[in-house]
């Protein structure tokens, strides 16, 4: 029975990014070729280390306002420091992951909301970001553009990495006895206490899981991009939220889908391109972006009713 | 010595004496000569903080995952369409105004409509319709920048008994909300839900037409910030209101109201505005870099939190 409730719950953003693509095929033939697909999925590759990101921390029943500034800071050091001087450029990273974890001990300790700290915390990335990089340059190691560029048969990059992050994330969430301990704290944070968990060490480690993955989106935007800026991932808080959620994520309960949140950002960045081969206006692009949105999650509800009533029948 | 530890068990104190230090901090620089000055801007950029931080509340109130971040998009509109109608006519008040509210009234019901019809949490209802109010602002702005009728842009610029009139205006919209949260039943059935949908319901409160009341209600608030705000700025800009979305989480949390809903105060809302605004002002008369003013604001944030977190004996 709960395997068939988690597979309904994957259901919908499978069948949507299928009716994204379908669309997008239709619409651009040409899309449907190995150059096409590279073009279409290469920017979903660090949108969905964000999401993966986001997600740890929403298992914990937090949520991460600070995504967006921290990916973009994690870019000017790469684009920075861990081009000219990478070992400086490694410490400065594996300090900021330290960071996370230390907020996820915080939190918890002094019982702060992760809304505001995160939120304070955003503006403490943002300004680092601008402190390093006060206007966009630097440079992307010539490691991390080689691994973002580099041509595999058959499929393109894009997606053998969508389906890494998603297999890796899906071994840590949900067959490590790590991830059901990070998604039993998002269920019942007394009863994993009462268990005798440390709780202290489950937190760290999940936001300093998710602190890693959200440095690798950084490290992966930069791959693509060549360079970077302060502002250069600002949209990720929002975008990685709302990927979680379309991925079948929940805001609480430790209920959250790896595969689904990488899917989920998927269908999130092949939404901007379906519209824009729709030649939709680019006054309405961003309000049919969240049409979109709408009407997945509008699928959603009508799958869980159909489901429910298979149940009951 | 009992009527020390209950103001001192006041969680609104915390911002208002941060705010207080601040603000000394500031005018010690200047040696005095900008405090007028200086308070009169904390008091009006204040006021436009409170407008849209009681609509976050209320909505926060509700509950954990409410929360409206359709706020920036709603007052970007707002402004746009307002100055649009009236242009630059001061006969065209009124209607301006109306359409003002209206803007709000409709945003709020698409709002609760997606929650509730479409059981999508608060957070991402309010974001899609967030991206399509923003896309009806690019589309009805054009990018014109009309000027607001005179009599208004001088309204808001200017001041009453040496207090800026947006700040006026703001204490009598507090008050008011003070008045709905703490002494009508609207205001209990909004706590109750907060603290526990499932009671409420049973206890017979009308859980969905209070949460639809509240998400108009922060929509409405958030659209007459808009307009009060290309009104004092001299006509509505597309981004204008992108930093009140922050703005008016920050505010309601730092003021003191549960994040996860149920229990809010309004004075809080206050001091935790004029901190924002103050922080923000001390180290600009500091003359700190950008990226360190953004640092120290976040710092400062936290701390607040922190400090603030310290009297928390777990009610309840």
């Amino acid at each position: 029975m709960r395997r068939s409730s988690d597979t309904m719950r994957l259901l919908v953003p499978v069948l949507s990014l299928a009716a994204l693509l379908a669309g997008v095929f239709y619409l651009q033939p040409r899309a449907m070729s190995y150059t096409g697909l590279n073009l279409l999925f290469n920017l979903a590759v660090p949108i969905a280390l964000a999401t993966v990101a986001q997600m740890l921390i929403m298992a914990v029943n937090d949520l991460d306002l600070s995504m967006g500034t921290f990916v973009s800071f994690v870019a000017c050091v790469t684009a920075t420091f861990l081009n000219d001087t990478p070992l400086l450029g490694i410490a400065i990273l594996a300090a900021s992951i330290a960071v996370y974890a230390i907020l996820g001990v915080v939190i918890y300790l002094r019982n702060l909301p992760a809304i505001v700290v995160t939120l304070g915390m955003s503006f403490v990335w943002g300004g680092l970001a601008v402190l390093i990089l006060p206007s966009p340059g630097g440079e992307a190691p010539a490691w991390a553009r080689a691994i973002m560029t580099v041509k595999p048969p058959f499929a393109p990059v894009a997606i053998f990495a969508s389906v890494l992050i998603a297999v890796v994330a899906h071994m840590i969430v949900m067959r490590s006895s790590l991830g059901v301990l990070i998604r039993a704290l998002g269920g019942n944070a007394k009863t994993v206490e009462r268990s005798g968990t440390s709780i202290l060490k489950i937190r760290a480690l999940a936001y300093g899981l998710a602190g890693l993955f959200a440095v690798l989106a950084g490290v992966a935007l930069v791959g693509l991009a060549t360079s970077a800026d302060a502002n250069i991932a600002l949209r990720y808080t929002l975008l990685s939220i709302a990927g979680v959620i379309l991925g079948g994520g929940e805001f609480i309960g430790g209920r959250v889908s790896p595969i689904g949140a990488v899917i989920g950002a998927l269908t999130l960045t092949l939404a901007g391109s379906f519209l824009s081969f729709l030649h939709i206006s680019p006054d309405w692009q961003i309000g049919a972006q969240g049409a979109i949105l709408i009407v997945v999650l509008a699928l959603r509800l009508l799958l869980n009713r159909l489901e429910s009533r298979g149940a009951t029948r | 010595m009992n009527a020390l530890n209950r103001l001192l068990s006041r969680p609104w104190l915390w911002s208002f004496a941060a705010a207080l230090a601040v603000w000394i901090a500031t005018v010690a620089v200047t040696a005095g000569a900008s405090s007028g000055g200086l308070t009169d801007a904390a008091l009006t950029f204040a006021a436009f903080s409170v407008f849209v931080g009681i609509g976050q509340m209320f909505v926060i109130t509700l509950g954990p995952g409410n929360v409206d971040l359709s706020v920036p998009a709603n007052m970007t509109l707002a402004g746009t369409v307002a100055l649009k109608l009236m242009d630059t006519q001061d006969s065209m008040i009124l209607p301006g105004i109306l359409v003002t509210l209206l803007v709000g009234l409709c945003i709020g019901l698409a709002n609760y409509a997606l929650i509730k019809a479409l059981r999508i949490p608060p957070i991402i209802a309010t974001l899609s319709t967030s991206f399509i109010i923003q896309s009806a602002a690019i589309w009805t702005n054009r990018g014109l920048r009309i000027k607001p009728p005179p009599v208004l842009a001088d309204f808001a610029t200017s001041s009453t008994f040496f207090v800026p009139n947006m700040a006026l205006l703001a204490l009598l919209v507090s008050v008011l909300a003070w008045v709905l949260l703490n002494h009508t039943i609207f205001g209990r059935w909004i706590a109750a839900i907060g603290q526990s949908m499932p009671a409420a319901r049973m206890a017979g409160v009308p859980v969905d037409g209070t949460r639809l009341a509240t998400y108009v209600l922060c929509a409405i608030l958030a659209a007459v910030n808009g307009f009060l705000l290309s009104c004092f700025s001299g006509g509505a800009a597309l981004n204008m209101g992108n930093e009140y979305l922050l703005m008016s989480i920050a505010v309601v949390v730092i003021g003191g109201s549960a994040v996860a809903g149920g229990d809010s105060n309004v004075p809080g809302i206050w001091g935790a505005s004029l901190l924002m605004f103050l922080i923000v002002s001390m180290l600009n008369t500091y003359q700190f870099e950008a990226g360190y003013r953004l640092i120290m604001t976040g710092l400062i944030i936290i701390a607040v939190i922190l400090v603030a977190s310290g009297r928390q004996a777990r009610p309840r």
